[in-house]
């Protein structure tokens, strides 16, 4: 298990916070329980299992849903 | 995607199409064209309005996207070209300002983060200090630090020196002088001088990066009853979309049903407490008060009861002057003399005289004789200079006449130890030295007494006379000496079982199980790690005046929420009796009710930020 921090583009509305929390949790290989999108801050925090899915997989989660990735950090 | 990206320029051509149909028909009077026009407007508008549709849908959410399509298009399909044309624009339009005073909200937190080192100058394995990103740096490397930088890291000086500007750890923009084996912090600011330094913790593990995760987790953290709307508003899309569709399907009217999905719209009220949190917290930050999320706020605005440790919050913690008298012909002689015994000595009341004194001329100090728990007798200048209290001046049969026995006497009443200086056998100079009480507390306690705080108690391992001085200068409600950590965090717990909210003050060093039990643990700690991890509020600086300011904020900030939500409710109340009751409510109407009544609670949550306590 990897945490993953995905600083996201300035988020605006509410339901973009849903959209992109449902479309990680939808993910194989990111833990469901542990998907959190912050809104004010415009990040996102989930962790996942590097041997199911990569960070870049994630983030063209995100990016398929048009919202950009700025940064992200794994630990 | 290119639709998506230039959603601002989408808008504008929708609102000059829309204007341009409008002058059309009214010069004119072509309604051709005119519903041309609209029509045209209506489908480059509700182009990023779908997209964002179907990728919402796509991950099983219903989002307000959804509701405002299915209204165009319903629109589309009865004909009404004007109606989906305004209410496209109004929705775009209204996405656009939002996120413009949104940022402003946020501005605030953001200042932070920015202030946040992104470059360091790393020593390689050939000597030189070359630039690397932030991110790139590790425990244990060497790191130089030119005039004008930020300290990259938290780490150690081994070599140079110069001075810092601490304010983005402490609160407080004094210049620091560091020099070899002195600490600094990740943030700070090299005012003057060059320093190399051995990094020791990196990145979020830093004191500053300890701050901003705080921060900003607190800005998104949310209460018991954000959860509750936000749960709410997950099942009140789909049921407004399934309402819609009963109303179209049993009275066959698309203007109406169409209609409901626009009132639907939950924007303020899922929006308007997230505004006011951030906002609120975002004060407190630029203002030295760290906020830990929404539910702190909450308890802080109910608070009724303060308990205060006494040492090192109401009073500085060490010695000093608090008052002198001076009865002989030459003080400032005698001054020096003092200056110059008290110099060669360690006792801790010698610090708070020199401390007193300031810079003077002393002379070299011969036959120095310590008196244990008395005094000194020394010679300065050929003179027998004697130094200590009442008993050491009785025995050297310093005269004192009753003028300086009253004043002893008040003195010691005061709470004062008292130190005597006596020149050749006639008394100079008296001191009374005490724990003083911070600059600002007595301010800050009657601002919290206007803020409706009813109890303000004050726990102290302290002996009871001590605490009894202290409570009668500020007028506390309540003050309990000779307690142990444990007792104060007993006392506390009685005054929680008695069904008050409670807040305790401390340093967080040896109060952590106080800070921990009370409703809300508010550290005076100047940024420490303990501090920052145990306590719900931390003032920055260990300034005592944020206390007040802290307070307030909770208290405008919980209102905010409160008014934003009644805003929200208000007007989906108002125009869903609008809408049975009446006539005057259609889609376009109602887009700009809810676009407005959005705008409102974010404009109301901006106000948070310009808070001040009066």
């Amino acid at each position: 298990m990897k945490s993953a921090t995905i600083q996201l583009e300035t988020l605006t509305c509410p339901s973009c916070m849903m959209k992109i929390e449902g479309a990680l949790i939808g993910l194989n290989g990111v833990e469901g329980d542990t998907v959190k999108v912050l809104f004010n801050s415009s990040k996102a925090k989930l962790e996942f299992d590097e041997e199911k899915i990569t960070l870049a997989e994630i983030e063209a989660a995100i990016t398929r849903l048009g919202f950009s990735v700025v940064k992200s950090t794994v630990r | 995607m290119f639709i998506l990206k230039h959603k601002s320029l989408i808008t504008a051509i929708g609102g000059i199409l829309i204007v341009s149909a409008f002058i059309i028909k009214w010069t004119t009077g072509d309604e051709t064209l005119f519903a041309w026009l609209m029509a045209t407007a209506s489908v480059s508008g509700v182009l990023p309005i779908a997209i964002q549709a179907y990728q919402a849908l796509r991950v099983k959410v219903v989002s307000i996207d959804v509701l405002v399509t299915m209204a165009v298009i319903g629109a589309f399909v009865i004909r009404n070209f004007e109606e989906s044309a305004i209410v496209t624009f109004l929705f775009l339009f209204g996405a656009y300002l939002e996120q413009r005073t949104l940022s402003k909200t946020r501005s605030a937190i953001k200042e932070l983060t920015e202030m946040a080192p992104e470059s360091a100058l790393k020593q390689m394995d050939d000597g030189d200090f070359v630039e690397v990103d932030v991110d790139e740096v590790d425990v244990g490397d060497i790191l130089l630090v030119k005039t004008g930088a930020k300290v990259p890291v938290d780490g150690t000086v081994i070599s140079g020196e110069g001075s810092v500007n601490e304010s983005a750890v402490t609160g407080e923009s004094i210049p620091v002088a560091k020099e070899k084996g002195s600490k600094v912090f990740a943030g700070t600011i090299l005012d003057n001088g060059t320093i190399q330094i051995v990094a020791e913790r990196v990145g979020e593990d830093t004191t500053y990066g300890k701050i901003i995760e705080l921060v900003e987790e607190a800005q998104d953290s949310k209460s018991a009853a954000e959860r509750f709307i936000d749960r709410f508003s997950k099942y009140y899309t789909p049921t407004v979309l399934v309402l819609a569709l009963t109303i179209w399907l049993i009275r066959r009217d698309i203007e109406l049903a169409i209609t409901i999905l626009v009132l639907g719209c939950p924007g303020a009220l899922v929006i308007g407490v997230p505004v006011s949190n951030v906002a609120g917290i975002g004060n407190g930050a630029r203002n030295g008060v760290l906020l830990k999320g929404s539910e702190v706020i909450r308890e802080l605005s109910r608070l009724d009861t303060i308990v205060f440790d006494k040492t090192g919050t109401l009073t500085a913690g060490k010695p000093s002057v608090a008052e002198k008298l001076y009865y002989g012909s030459y003080t400032s002689e005698a001054l020096e003399y003092l200056a110059s015994v008290e110099r060669e000595s360690d006792h801790p009341l010698a610090k708070a005289v020199l401390d007193e004194i300031g810079e003077r001329a002393v002379y070299p100090v011969e036959g120095t004789e310590v008196i244990k728990g008395e005094g000194i007798i020394a010679y300065v200048r050929g003179r027998r200079v004697v130094v200590g209290n009442i008993a050491l001046m009785e025995r050297e049969q310093v005269l004192l006449n009753d003028a300086v026995r009253a004043d002893a006497t008040r003195l010691e009443g005061n709470g004062n130890s008292l130190v005597f200086t006596a020149v050749d056998g006639e008394l100079m100079i008296l001191m009374g030295i005490r724990d003083q009480i911070r600059p600002g507390v007595k301010e800050g306690l009657s601002r919290l007494r206007k803020l409706g705080i009813k109890n303000l108690i004050m726990l102290s391992g302290d002996n009871q006379g001590t605490v009894d001085i202290v409570s009668r200068e500020l007028g506390l409600t309540e003050a309990h000496g000779n307690m142990l950590p444990e007792d104060k965090s007993a006392y506390i717990k009685k005054l929680i079982d008695e069904g008050r909210i409670v807040a305790f003050v401390g340093d967080g060093v040896n109060d952590s199980p106080s800070l921990a039990l009370a409703n809300i643990g508010i550290a005076m700690g100047g940024g420490t790690d303990v501090a920052i991890e145990t306590s719900d509020v931390v003032l920055m600086n260990s300034d005592f005046g944020r206390l007040p300011h802290a307070l307030g904020l909770a208290k405008a900030t919980a209102r905010n929420m409160m008014q934003n939500i009644v805003i929200a409710v208000g007007v989906v109340l108002m125009l869903m009796a609008g809408l049975i009751f009446s006539e005057w409510v259609n889609m376009s109407i109602g887009m700009l009710v809810h676009e407005g009544s959005i705008l409102a609670v974010i404009l109301n949550g901006m106000r948070l930020l310009r808070y001040r306590l009066r």
